[in-house]
């Protein structure tokens, strides 16, 4: 359903993303697991439209995205690292609004913002201000207002960075019932236990370049086996990414 | 452009803008408050006094003649009299609180009578000045010229004073430099007044009238030109016009910093990923920031027209097109804002400053004329002054919708500027 093909991105003399090439299909989630500064923001952003590609394509079922009024991106969702949300509005000001960018309006747009909410578990909290959700809560919002035009792909950047456990694994249960209704997913992270449970494929990706995609089972496979057990994801990480600290 | 996503974006500016209550105050409140404090201060409607202009007179002559000149400066309506010492008086100079002192010096009543008649030196008069008052410092010396010609041609043409210097001066023409024709024909004028002194009773005599001089050969009758034959002028049209311009433009400031966050919180991200042109997106800034400057401006004219009678004497529709390009205009402002400002607390300085220095030079504060003559030219390329120059025009001048013309062109193209500069240097890209 999404196919990167050759993106490269530079910024000045600074190559941020240099030839990256993966697929994500229908009822997929892909991992794309890499340390900070990776690459991974500048290619979510490039296939969301935020940041023109320096060179390569987005393909969304075979054709390539052209520009910021493309119809095509109505089939895009996209859940910012950042908590992309009015806290003065309530959540029900915010998916309306988030909504109506995509012209849903009337009882689409309530039909939308009813299931969306439903799904994350804030539907009786819809009528309070984001400002007095604790960040959980902000986060689980989030997702829901990139959901709510029902995209058939869903970019999700780092969308449980500081979050409790609980509200991690409510994250988590929601991205796999989406799954399970055939959306594609491009799940980014440098957590290890998420890609662990959540992710089909995994795409490592370092200094702007993809360094493996394969399943979880076809990377550790790649692994030393320690004491006779099977090499482990982050050992296996470590290996392709190296030791050295990263700002 | 696509009008439902248009919408939403205003709708939920607006509802973002009436949840902050700073805002709302910023925007309603504080103008109204500032432009009645400064309409009560510049209203000619007001029925208290003018201020007087503080003047100490130091009278070392006690002369008829510096008498003369003292008491017709204490009967002048513009002025307040105070006799210090000649110390005390510079003491009041130098605090402040006084803003011209003039010295009469000795003898000065027989030193001007001699050089009013051509036959001595000119005395001097000196006038000890506050130099942050030097308008006062004219209009003093514009007021005082008028009074001493009078105190001294009055007693010259009547006054014992006068009698005595002229008896004095008849000798001392004939001896007169210049030759003889013109000793001859001085002593002629002389004789000439002592034989009208001599028609005249004695200036002591009970019954004898004021001594009479030379008199302002003209009499004035003041007419304020406004919008019409019995309407006063309103200086809360003009407070609020300024106040309300000012405050829009704070408004509108926010505005494009409130942008510069949204992108800092990654809201900017989320309608970039919509399938929205980027002209719709500015323009639904752009609308938003139009209607809430529109709002700003027109609650602060309507409680000046509620509350102190302010009138839209000239065109309805003029003021509404002034007022729309105003809009417009403050709206673009923002967009510039959030267009060249890299973060949000470096864009308030700056803005701030910005705001501040067009609403000075546009004279929403205080009006243009009181600048100089360069300065009155020059302020012409800030908005501002289009601006405050178009309300007043439209209400307590009373011109036409021609006249209304000039102003919303030029504001509207203000904005066009603002506009282009804005969309070519907005940055799209989020890296």
């Amino acid at each position: 359903m999404l196919e990167i093909r050759n993106l490269r991105k530079t910024f000045g003399t600074l190559v941020a993303v240099d030839d990256v090439s993966f697929t994500v299909r229908r009822g997929e989630l892909v991992g794309l697991l890499g340390p900070n500064g990776a690459g991974k923001t500048t290619t979510v952003s490039m296939i969301a439209g935020l940041l023109t590609p320096s060179r390569g394509d987005v393909l969304i079922d075979g054709r390539p995205l052209a520009g910021d009024t493309d119809p095509a991106k109505r089939r895009i969702g996209l859940v910012p690292q950042d908590l992309a949300l009015y806290d003065e509005l309530s959540a029900r000001e915010n998916l309306r609004f988030f909504g109506s960018l995509y012209d849903l309006q009337g009882t689409a747009l309530d039909d939308a913002m009813h299931a969306a909410l439903t799904l994350v578990g804030l539907a009786d909290r819809v009528g309070d201000k984001v400002k007095n959700f604790s960040g959980g809560m902000k986060r689980r919002l989030n997702l829901a207002a990139g959901l709510l035009h029902d995209p058939d792909i869903l970019l999700l950047d780092e969308p449980t960075v500081g979050v409790d456990p609980q509200s991690r694994n409510a994250i988590f249960e929601n991205l796999e019932t989406l799954r399970g209704r055939g959306k594609a997913l491009l799940y980014t992270t440098h957590y290890m236990e998420e890609v662990e449970r959540l992710a089909d494929r995994i795409v490592v990706i370092d200094h702007g370049r993809v360094l493996a995609d394969d399943t979880l089972a076809g990377l550790k496979a790649r692994g030393t086996e320690v004491d006779g057990k099977p090499a482990s994801l982050e050992s296996v990480f470590l290996s392709l990414t190296g030791r050295s600290l990263r700002d | 452009m696509r009008f439902g996503p248009l919408r939403a974006m205003v709708r939920k500016d607006l509802l973002l803008f009436f949840s902050d209550r700073r805002s709302v105050i910023v925007a309603f409140v504080v103008p109204i408050a500032i432009a009645s404090f400064f309409g009560s201060i510049f209203s000619g409607t007001s029925t208290s006094e003018p201020a007087r202009i503080k003047i100490a007179v130091v009278d070392r002559d006690s002369s008829v003649i510096s008498r003369g000149i003292l008491a017709s400066v204490q009967a002048d309506r513009t002025l307040a009299i105070t006799q210090p010492t000649e110390e005390a008086a510079r003491d009041e100079v130098k605090g402040g609180k006084t803003s011209v002192a003039v010295i009469i010096p000795k003898d000065f009543g027989n030193a001007s009578g001699k050089a009013f008649l051509g036959i001595g030196p000119h005395p001097t008069l000196e006038l000890l000045f506050d130099p942050s008052r030097r308008t006062e410092l004219a209009m003093v010396r514009g007021i005082l010229s008028g009074h001493v010609i009078e105190a001294v041609s009055r007693e010259m043409f009547g006054g014992a004073q006068g009698r005595a210097l002229i008896d004095a001066s008849v000798s001392g023409a004939q001896q007169a430099p210049g030759g003889a024709g013109q000793s001859a024909a001085l002593v002629q004028m002389l004789r000439a007044v002592q034989g009208y002194y001599n028609m005249q009773p004695d200036s002591g005599a009970a019954a004898s009238p004021a001594p009479s001089g030379l008199v302002m050969p003209y009499a004035i009758r003041e007419e304020a030109v406004t919008s019409g034959a019995n309407v006063k002028y309103n200086g809360y049209a003009h407070s609020f016009g300024g106040m309300a311009v000012q405050f829009l433009l704070f408004a509108m400031a926010n505005l494009g910093i409130d942008m510069l966050l949204e992108r800092q919180r990654g809201l900017w991200m989320r309608l970039r990923s919509a399938p929205l042109a980027r002209n719709t997106l500015l323009a639904g800034k752009a609308l938003s920031g139009t209607i809430i400057s529109l709002m700003t401006l027109w609650v602060s004219f309507a409680f000046a027209m509620i509350v102190f009678r302010v009138r839209i004497e000239g065109s309805i529709l003029g003021f509404v097109a002034i007022s729309i390009s105003c809009a417009i205009m403050a709206a673009t402002f923002g967009l510039l804002v959030a267009a060249l400002g890299k973060t949000p607390a470096t864009a308030r300085g700056v803005t701030t400053l910005a705001v501040l220095m067009m609403v000075m030079l546009g004279g929403a504060w205080v009006p243009t004329f009181v600048f100089p003559a360069w300065l009155q030219q020059a302020t012409k390329v800030v908005p501002v002054r289009w601006a405050v120059d178009g309300f007043d025009s439209m209400t307590w001048r009373g011109l036409g919708l021609r006249d209304a013309l000039p102003p919303t062109a030029v504001l509207l193209g203000f904005a066009l500027v603002f506009g282009l500069i804005a969309a070519n240097r907005f940055r799209w890209e989020e890296s």
